[in-house]
């Protein structure tokens, strides 16, 4: 495992490397392609932090607690709530801020707040050549030239290699509400999500968490911000969905949102898990259509299903559109490709951008097609 | 303003494109008379003006990939233009190319309140986008100060922002998918109704590309349902500097107001004496939005209110009702005609690191003393977007060049402090040469390699966003 501990040393190892390289940070997120192994968890540190100006600036292999811990501080956060994938894929090692942007990772507030690559101001980065580059800036606003930036949030290292990436933070919310009805079924759950949306009270997470054993379902909306706001609109909420069953209300339950971001139902559970991002109100009908559990994320946009390996997911969607991505196989045998493949314009674009920017198809050979 | 030479071969054949074009547009969407394509000779920055070779305007997306399939065929270059409101200078046509304006295609397409979305056709301008969707209580946030005439084409072309992205982010943000049709003529779809588009994100990079990547024709944007209010608050100091570090305390202090809004002391002097909104006489003013009931408003404005306290305002207004919140956003919007009517003025746009506003603005005093032009500043400082304006007289000989030799130094300055020479106006042909000093030639040669993969032949929008040396041998090629 090559690790280098800085952005001339992660180049060298690129511009020198012979064959093909696995790209990693934390090693936490399940990626592992054939190759030499190349890290970047050895490049490490925050340089830059202004809670003024809602951003930071940090080496792509900082663990997330350490950015988490030094954003506590000042009452801020990562809006987009990265997900944790130890405990679901069985993973160790250490998650890192490179980890969550290649991999675009985002959480329950992804319906308000946006997703990881909403977040990323700027990147430093090592192409397949070798060559350093940079790409958009510190500042929230910025349209100087293409964005580079959005690109390589979600490219998992195929275009290049992060060693430093730049970030908007937000202020963590005093308080957070959160209401829940338990044994709603999928339709059920829609409707409250929809009508939730639909509302002007700034929701900030709706999941629904599938019956385990003898507990039933739980379909939960969260709500955010100072405490008078947070009870006036846990009430209004209430009020407007008066037709649907009485929901428990709870402060600061912070608990079950992680539940949902690193789907912890699933954890320890025998089955593939499959990630689909979808239309929303196709929800029903996608749960409806595939045999196995499903825990449901982004007002209904993200569905996480546990299912039998064998099954392939993809082929029984049917005509429901969007995309699914094979996050873990049984027994570490991949018998799907990890991501759906591309309709054929798309993938010759993707394809052409691969051979500019790794002409010798180096960085996670094969990873996205 | 240099441009490419134009191709003689490419205008020898003017007649034989129009004919080709003919086949597959009607008769009046074929702009070919001189008087006529003088209608699109510029955009907004009217500083530059070059009628194009032809201008055609379309009405579906199959028109457009037939006309951009012959262009390519033809080797013609190709402008794509929404309204006309950049001030960049993104759609100014060169004289062998044609214009490709989406004018004609404004329909909503779909509007999906449960799933908070509509798909419009992009020559719909970005208020009439809030127009179709606000009986639902649903708005579009983006909103550019052009919002009334400006398309969502150049929106997405330019990656636009506006006085409320601090809360709701700028187009980037707020793009679901697009159909877009490539120079030679293939239609693709990208995104859609789902919250990520899959593979790479070609979405992200298609947003901002200036219109150099493809022609977006059909629009996937998220909706949003509007908040049960907002009210302002105005704040006047005595010093930028402590107006900067209100702003930052603000924000520090865990609210996240919608717009914050800053003027120096020669923008609120015009704008008073334009709008007469009764805006106090001080060094620097702050506008800040909050959204919610009115509890929840009163909540926030009151936290305002105690943080501004604290660094001893001169003048301090809270809105208590829409009619006092319309007179304190008054001479903010007029804050462009103010100028206009005192002068002829460029409008800049460089983002700043919010901690480096004081110095810059210090800076930027020196050098409008230096210059001999005045500068007034008007900007979104929650995010650090400046907008100077240089006051100038174009009819003074050598005032033209005078401004934009001061405004150069002006983007150097934010490039140099951290930030970047455009915010949300896009590089188009204005500040296209003073890109490497933003990014080395490596940086801007990943950028070429995009184009490379999109449009191999380097026919779309040509002659923009970098300088002519950087591109010559592949426009030549």
């Amino acid at each position: 495992m090559i690790t280098p501990t800085d952005e001339t040393e992660l180049a060298a190892a690129i511009a020198q490397a012979d064959g093909p390289l696995s790209i990693t940070s934390g090693g936490t997120r399940g990626i592992a392609t054939a190759g030499t192994g190349l890290s970047t968890r050895a490049m490490t540190g925050v340089t830059l932090y202004e809670p003024g100006a809602l951003t930071m600036v940090a080496r792509s292999g900082t663990p997330l607690d350490e950015v988490q811990s030094q954003l506590v501080k000042e009452g801020q956060q990562l809006a987009f709530e990265p997900a944790d994938y130890r405990g679901l894929l069985g993973t160790n090692g250490a998650p890192t801020l490179g980890g969550a942007f290649a991999s675009n990772s985002s959480g329950p507030r992804r319906v308000q707040a946006g997703a990881a690559r909403d977040f990323l101001l700027g990147v430093r980065f090592v192409d397949g050549r070798g060559t350093v580059l940079k790409n958009g800036g510190r500042v929230m606003k910025n349209v100087t030239g293409y964005d580079l930036v959005k690109l390589m949030a979600g490219a998992h290292g195929t275009l290049g290699v992060m060693s430093e990436v730049s970030f908007k933070v937000l202020p963590k919310p005093e308080c957070t509400g959160t209401l829940v009805w338990e044994g709603l079924a999928p339709a059920q759950s829609l409707q409250v999500f929809t009508a939730a949306m639909r509302s002007p009270f700034d929701v900030t997470g709706a999941a629904r968490v599938p019956s385990q054993g003898d507990a039933p379902s739980q379909t939960m909306i969260r709500l955010e911000g100072f405490e008078s706001s947070v009870q006036y609109r846990m009430q209004q909420l209430q009020k407007k969905l008066q037709g649907i069953a009485q929901p428990q209300s709870l402060l600061d339950a912070d608990a079950l949102w992680r539940m949902v971001r690193d789907v912890e139902p699933f954890h320890g559970q025998v089955g593939a898990v499959w990630r689909s991002s979808i239309k929303p109100s196709d929800m029903p009908a996608f749960i409806d259509r595939i045999p196995g559990d499903h825990l449901v994320d982004w007002a209904g946009g993200l569905v996480w299903s546990l299912v039998d390996p064998s099954l392939d997911l993809r082929g029984l969607r049917g005509g429901i559109g969007g995309h699914s991505t094979l996050v873990r196989s049984a027994n570490g045998v991949q018998p799907f490709a990890r991501f759906e493949p591309q309709p054929s314009p798309l993938e010759t674009l993707a394809q052409g951008l691969r051979t500019e920017f790794d002409p010798r198809g180096i960085l996670n050979p094969g990873l996205m097609g | 303003m240099e441009m490419p030479k134009p191709d003689a071969m490419v205008l020898r054949q003017k007649a034989k494109l129009v004919a080709e074009l003919s086949n597959i547009l009607p008769a009046d969407a074929i702009i070919s008379d001189l008087a006529e394509t003088r209608a699109y000779e510029c955009d907004a920055l009217t500083a530059y003006r070059c009628p194009p070779m032809l201008a055609v305007l379309p009405e579906t997306t199959q028109q457009v990939a037939d006309v951009l399939r012959i262009c390519h065929a033809n080797n013609v270059p190709v402008v794509p233009r929404g309204a006309g409101t950049s001030l960049a200078g993104g759609a100014l046509p060169t004289a062998d190319c044609v214009i490709l304006g989406v004018a004609r295609m404004n329909d909503v397409l779909e509007t999906d309140y449960d799933n908070r979305i509509i798909r419009v056709q992009t020559g719909r301008t970005n208020l009439s986008v809030t127009g179709a969707v606000e009986d639902e209580e649903f708005f579009y946030a983006p909103d550019p100060s052009s919002q009334l005439a400006c398309a969502i084409a150049g929106n997405i072309a330019m990656n636009s922002g506006g006085a409320h992205c601090l809360k709701y982010g700028v187009t980037t943000n707020n793009l679901m998918g697009v159909t877009m049709v490539l120079m030679d003529g293939s239609i693709v779809e990208i995104g859609g109704e789902h919250l990520d588009a899959g593979g790479l994100d070609l979405l992200g990079v298609i947003c901002g590309s200036e219109g150099q990547l493809g022609v977006v024709t059909e629009a996937t944007l998220r909706i949003l349902h509007k908040p049960e209010g907002a009210r302002p608050v105005l704040i006047g100091f005595d010093s930028n500097e402590v107006a900067g570090v209100c702003v930052s305390d603000i924000i520090k202090s865990g609210i996240l107001p919608v717009a914050i809004e800053f003027m120096d002391r020669p923008c609120i002097r015009a704008c008073e004496a334009f709008a007469k909104a009764g805006y106090p006489d001080c060094e620097a003013l702050l506008i800040v939005e909050v959204e919610g009931s009115p509890a929840e408003i009163d909540e926030q404005l009151s936290r305002i209110v105690e943080i501004a306290e604290r660094h001893s305002p001169v003048d301090l207004r809270e809105a208590k009702d829409a009619d006092q919140a319309g007179r304190i956003w008054l001479g903010r919007k007029a804050a462009f005609g103010a100028m206009g009517q005192i002068n002829d003025y460029m409008c800049l746009d460089g983002t700043i690191p919010v901690s480096t506003l004081p110095d810059v603005l210090r800076r930027i005093g020196e050098l409008s003393r230096e210059y001999g032009l005045d500068v007034a500043n008007v900007f979104h400082a929650g995010d650090g977007n400046m907008h100077p304006l240089i006051l100038f007289d174009a009819n003074q000989e050598g005032q033209l060049e005078t401004c934009e030799a001061l405004g150069a130094e002006i983007l150097k300055l934010c490039v140099e402090v951290g930030g970047c020479l455009t915010g949300e106006h896009g590089v188009g042909v204005e500040k296209r040469d003073l890109m490497l000093h933003q990014y080395s030639a490596d940086d801007l040669e990943a950028q070429l390699r995009i184009k490379d993969v999109f449009d191999p032949k380097w026919l779309l929008n040509p002659a923009k966003v970098f300088p002519l040396s950087v591109t010559a041998t592949r426009r030549n090629a």
